[in-house]
């Protein structure tokens, strides 16, 4: 029999690891409960593949904005991931001790940047040289994407880095003593190594850039149409459930949830990949 | 100049730090023969080894001095080209490092490197490589398989034939067979001294018997010294110094 006292401790510490769990099956029964029965009472088809929002009038279609998330995180990626990807590279093959030590945490020191704070820099900045340079209104899909894009560096970075850095050594020495130079050796065979980490790292990415919301509301323009150009405005789901939500009552909020509903699925399914993608790694080394 | 000299080694010390991992190495080795390098742990061999194609180098706190004539050109100085230099000096490792990709291009990866591409020429060369490495009858059929999945004996012979892909000069094994059985430390050995009259080859063993059977030369390293370096037979049956004496014989190390 354990003391009482280290009995205590444990029950409390198992309550406290399963509360996380519990929030997260309380939220998904939550939107499910009030967003499923919605979208089966709609038509699914009617909600998901018609463009048409005008919740006054009882038509509440979400394809724009499902096509503005997928174009708005597609392009969040164009921009991320390259970059991302090759700050990891440079950060682990090629820069030396002292450049790391710097450069590293002022990456993590990104991560913590309140997204308000990037959607003020996209509305005061970004949007204004768009509009100048390109024409349209500024806020668009451009100007979430380069923003979004810039919010997903550390994420992208810190674990291709983390999957870059578990290369064995002796694969480099491998490539490096068979006349490789330092490129040759770490795209023919440190990138083939690492490209499961890398991948996870890109989906992460995504899934934080279809998740952000503050700071696409304030740079992406808000209007609910399918996007033509890059340069148009246009309203992501996150987007518009924050910014009706506090006024949404009846079916309009239930529609609201049915969206929310969307959101989690898609995001799941993302984050589903990427660890699907890690753990392909850790089975084959 | 000596021709039939493809090392001379005048002078070179290694040091980790302030670990002096080699120091005062004057060595000579022969063209087209091998060069066994025999001591305990830490004595210096790998070192040694690693000095030869400079991959000490890649050892963030590494420092290298004195001279390592390669053909009487002196690979230490700093605008020496190292790339070309592991070209001509390829390197087998003691833990078999199959690149994460298939037979074939584990094989054509040095070829590749170089800019060779035809499929043809490199199918040829693959097949050249692996027949010398004693591994052709057993992954012929196989070459696309990952190399991963051989067996270790078989990854260190695809790691050999990898490094004859290149077409070196020299080869550089360390510890080859450290981990293998017999069987595959016998199939290495009869590629070794197949390979010696093409090649100037330099291996690093922890095995006496194993560098009693299969090289020219013995060198002996104890604590980041030469003890005595001079033909094999000599250096087991009648060696000059009684350090040498005692570690072949099995007394110590």
């Amino acid at each position: 029999m354990k003391p009482v006292g280290e009995r205590v401790v444990e029950w409390t510490l198992k309550g406290l690891a399963f509360s996380a769990l519990a929030s997260l099956l309380l939220i998904a029964v939550f939107i499910f409960m009030e967003g499923a029965p919605f979208m089966v009472r709609l038509g699914v088809k009617d909600f998901l593949f018609s463009s048409d929002w005008r919740p006054q009038e009882g038509h509440y279609g979400i394809f724009a904005m499902i096509v503005a998330s997928v174009w708005v995180t597609l392009g969040a990626m164009l921009v991320g991931a390259p970059l991302g990807i090759a700050g990891a590279v440079f950060l682990n093959e090629f820069a030396p001790e002292s450049v790391r030590r710097v450069i590293k945490p002022m990456i993590e020191l990104l991560a913590g940047i309140p997204s308000v704070v990037y959607g003020f820099i996209g509305v005061m900045v970004v949007a204004p040289l768009i509009r100048e340079h390109l024409g349209g209104a500024g806020l668009s899909v451009l100007a979430a994407a380069l923003i979004l894009g810039v919010m997903i560096l550390p994420t992208v970075i810190s674990i291709s880095s983390d999957a870059i850095g578990s290369v064995p050594r002796s694969y480099r020495e491998g490539a490096l003593a068979l006349g490789a130079t330092r490129w040759q050796s770490v795209h023919m065979v440190v990138l083939k190594a690492a490209r499961s980490g890398i991948a996870a790292s890109v989906i992460l990415g995504m899934g934080r850039a279809v998740g952000e919301t503050m700071a696409v509301i304030m740079v992406a323009g808000n209007a609910v149409t399918i996007p033509h150009s890059p340069l148009d405005s246009v309203c992501t789901l996150t987007a518009k459930i924050a910014l009706e939500m506090g006024s949404a009552v009846g079916l309009h909020r239930q529609a609201l949830f049915a969206t929310g509903v969307v959101l989690f699925i898609g995001i799941m399914v993302l984050n589903g990949l990427a660890m699907a993608a890690m753990k392909k790694r850790s089975a084959r080394t | 100049m000596n021709e039939a000299v493809k090392f001379s080694v005048r002078g070179l010390e290694v040091r980790f730090g302030d670990v002096v991992a080699l120091r005062g190495i004057d060595l000579e080795v022969p063209a087209r023969s091998i060069l066994g390098a025999i001591g305990p742990a830490g004595s210096g061999k790998t070192a040694f080894l690693r000095a030869l194609n400079r991959l000490n180098d890649l050892s963030p706190n590494c420092r290298v001095t004195g001279q390592v004539l390669l053909d009487g050109e002196d690979i230490n100085r700093p605008e020496y080209d190292v790339v070309r230099l592991r070209k001509r000096v390829g390197m087998v490792f003691a833990l078999p490092v199959p690149l994460p990709m298939s037979i074939f291009d584990n094989v054509t990866y040095g070829p590749r490197l170089s800019g060779s591409r035809k499929r043809g020429q490199l199918q040829e060369r693959v097949e050249r490589s692996l027949r010398a490495a004693f591994l052709w009858e057993e992954v012929k059929d196989r070459l696309d398989m990952s190399g991963m999945r051989l067996s270790g004996g078989q990854q260190q012979r695809l790691c050999l034939a990898r490094v004859l892909a290149m077409e070196p000069e020299v080869i550089l094994l360390d510890e080859p067979c450290s981990g293998l059985d017999p069987v595959s430390t016998s199939r290495i050995e009869e590629a070794l001294v197949a390979l010696k009259s093409d090649y100037t080859i330099v291996l690093v063993t922890n095995n006496t018997k194993q560098a009693a059977r299969v090289a020219d030369r013995t060198v002996f390293f104890l604590t980041g010294e030469v003890i005595e370096c001079g033909p094999t037979a000599q250096i087991f049956t009648a060696p000059r110094d009684q350090r040498t004496n005692d570690y072949v014989s099995g007394r110590f190390g």
